[in-house]
């Protein structure tokens, strides 16, 4: 595509054009994300890298004639490290990070909900926590009113219970 | 051509529970077009499990390649009839699309697309169908240093071309390849970044990191996106469009479905630039390039065309080498894995059912997807009132008890959860879920080929580079990384003043 851009000599109608939808998709974002944002994650990445570095380190290098099990992840640990850096250096002026908000709030809710069903599966099975998963998503993150959300968490339950155990017989822990 | 492997082919698609699977795929496949949020990647990520527990994995295969060209289909509707992209590969259908939605034409703008996406799909199939084998026949010479350059071009140009700031998805692959060494070394059986954990011994799941950040990631940045307004599109009529459209049309179908088969064969091409390299291309062939974005039919000819023909080829390089092109065949790259079924050269002879019946379903969900979406488009049309709300929770119970079904096991779900976390927090900063996931895929691949390639120069790096097929592979990947860099430089010295750089705004394509 980059040569049909310098072939012709009018000007560039992809970057025009994706220009314009940017534009489009734009208008529907969330605020930007400050220059913090990019900071601490370029850091997390250095970090990451250079930890994954020294733990490959570890694990024995050995040479290029025989491979060690430490090389190849230290090679690429450092690359990890070595972007982390370039990010440092470059990220400030990116705007594609997005500002956390109220609705974050939503996200942290529905991952705890996740990790509550992983907890409660195998100790009662999965009827009874499905159900309440359902009932926090579309009661209170979703805003549904209380009718709907009864029937869709429980029809739900009901279909996958049917799908699992009978269709696919698969031996989901179950309480019933 | 092996003509008796071909048809036996369409005799293991035919077979009623395969097309049932068939019927299935590109049903789900539309309907997540349609509905905005989950894209085909993460569709694919969320029904993985299903590999593992389908009786014949050729119907799952089956079933997943539908969902991925299937959700091609829908995404158009949206994009017609409420000016939002389903997916992003028809975001350029916008524009034309909803202008002649505007004049009352919905249903020739979208009985156009769908026309030119079978032609666009049907012409690819054709050419994969006779292409495949060949390019096969020339990688069965690919060594283990052909392989490491190959599967090294893959993750770089799934970073570079893809969307988002390049540095980043560098970070996103390079953070990818180094999960994929996690658990036990294939060669010393030496442990590396277990932490002295059983559960991480034999490595991280690929389903499970596909899960995590594709599926729930998605999932959890929706919960906050919120696309929750309930848009109501207007009664649609007249879906078959006219001779004169279908005259005006057909060259736009034709330009569009070649380049498209080309773009979508290209590592990290795929259908989103297709479709934009189409409009593009339609809008400088016209004789009067104003009439785009007030709704001529080319504008939504030619990039449907386009993103489907390129949809059908980006299964080239997977079939045929064993390296995807894009996320979402990085997934089917995996179903193949879990079945038991390495992808490469050696497929189409080792399992020629599997090879012929995943491309001829092609053919018949190509044909199912046209009737659903002529004459059973209205029905398309009222998913729409559907409210996200009531989607999520049933997407997101999907994803945590088919997770828990792979090896009846708790640690993966919470495994799954810490990628969904981890993606999410990447969707915030600006990283791209894509790269990771392609890289994880092809990370032991690229370690062991490398590894063994040492082995074989006896500690010499030089020859990945006097081999000649590794040589060219590694050449090209240099000009792709130059590239761009070299593109800045020349821009800035041209448009020293004015222009300001169009580099970020493509990074808000999405």
């Amino acid at each position: 595509m980059s040569e049909r851009d310098t072939r012709t000599g009018e000007p560039d109608i992809l970057a025009e054009l994706q220009a314009e939808v940017a534009q489009d998709l734009a208008d529907e974002r969330p605020p930007v994300g400050g220059p913090a944002y990019q900071v601490v994650a370029a850091l997390v990445v250095l970090a990451f890298g250079v930890g994954a570095a020294v733990l490959a380190h570890g694990y024995g290098l050995g040479s290029l004639r025989r491979p060690g099990p430490g090389l190849w992840p230290f090679v690429v640990s450092i690359l990890v490290a070595v972007l982390g850096v370039v990010l440092l250096v470059i990220g400030r002026r990116l705007d594609d990070a997005e500002k956390f908000t109220r609705a974050s709030f939503l996200v942290l809710a529905g991952g705890a909900t996740f990790v509550g069903l992983g907890i409660l599966m195998p100790t009662i099975g999965f009827e009874i926590p499905a159900v309440l998963l359902g009932i926090v998503w579309l009661r209170f993150l979703g805003g549904e009113t209380w009718r709907s959300t009864i029937v869709v968490s429980i029809a739900t339950t009901a279909a996958f219970y049917l799908l699992f155990l009978y269709a696919l017989k698969i031996p989901l822990p179950h309480l019933f | 051509m092996d003509w008796n492997a071909f048809l036996d082919g369409f005799a293991v698609v035919t077979e009623p529970t395969n097309l049932l699977y068939c019927l299935i795929g590109v049903l789900i496949g539309m309907l997540i077009g349609v509905l905005p949020g989950l894209g085909p990647a993460a569709t694919m990520a969320i029904l993985l499990p299903i590999a593992y527990n389908a009786g014949d994995p050729v119907s799952a295969i089956i079933m997943l390649a539908g969902i991925y060209y299937g959700a091609q289909y829908g995404g158009t509707i949206t994009s017609v009839l409420l000016r939002i992209p389903g997916e992003a590969s028809s975001v350029v259908t916008v524009f034309d699309g909803f202008a002649l939605a505007k004049q009352g034409k919905a249903g020739t703008a979208l009985g156009i697309a769908a026309i030119g996406s079978f032609v666009g799909a049907t012409i690819s199939i054709i050419g994969l169908t006779f292409l495949g084998p060949v390019i096969a026949g020339y990688a069965l010479d690919f060594g283990d240093p052909e392989y490491a350059a190959l599967a090294l071009l893959g993750v770089l140009l799934v970073a570079t071309v893809g969307n988002g700031h390049m540095v980043k998805a560098l970070v996103a692959a390079a953070v990818g390849l180094l999960l994929a060494t996690v658990g036990a070394d294939s060669f010393t059986s030496a442990n590396r970044f277990t932490f002295d954990t059983l559960q991480l011994q034999g490595g991280i799941d690929f389903v499970v990191v596909a899960m995590g950040l594709f599926g729930v990631g998605e999932i959890l940045y929706n919960l906050e996106e919120r696309h929750g307004k309930i848009h109501v599109p207007a009664a649609i009529a007249n879906i078959w469009p006219s001779r004169k459209d279908l005259k005006e049309a057909g060259p736009a179908i034709g330009r569009g479905s070649v380049i498209g088969f080309f773009l979508g064969v290209l590592p990290g091409g795929g259908a989103v630039m297709a479709s934009l390299a189409a409009y593009a291309a339609e809008k400088r062939v016209a004789k009067d390039p104003s009439r785009f974005g007030r709704g001529a039919i080319e504008g939504v000819a030619g990039p449907e065309s386009a993103n489907n023909a390129a949809a059908t080829s980006s299964f080239i390089p997977l079939l045929t080498i064993g390296i995807p092109a894009n996320a979402s065949m990085a997934m089917l790259f995996a179903a193949l894995l879990v079945v038991g079924v390495t992808p490469g050269p050696q497929l189409i002879d080792e399992n020629p059912e599997l090879f012929w019946g995943v491309i001829n379903s092609m053919y018949i969900g190509n044909l199912i997807l046209l009737v659903l979406s002529i004459p059973l488009v209205g029905i398309f049309v009222k998913i729409l009132r559907v409210r996200p709300a009531i989607l999520a929770p049933i997407t997101a119970l999907i994803t945590i008890l088919g997770v828990y079904t792979i090896n009846n096991s708790v640690f993966d779900i919470f495994l799954m959860i810490g990628f969904g976390i981890l993606g999410y927090l990447m969707k915030k900063t600006g990283f791209e879920p894509g790269p990771l996931v392609l890289a994880f895929v092809l990370g032991s691949l690229m370690e062991s080929s490398f590894r063994r390639s040492m082995l074989i120069f006896d500690g010499d790096p030089t020859g990945f580079v006097t081999r000649p097929i590794s040589g060219t592979i590694l050449a090209f990947l240099l000009l792709v990384l130059l590239l761009p860099l070299l593109r800045r430089v020349l821009r800035r010295r041209v448009t020293e003043t004015i222009e300001p750089d169009h580099h970020d705004e493509k990074a808000e394509l999405r």
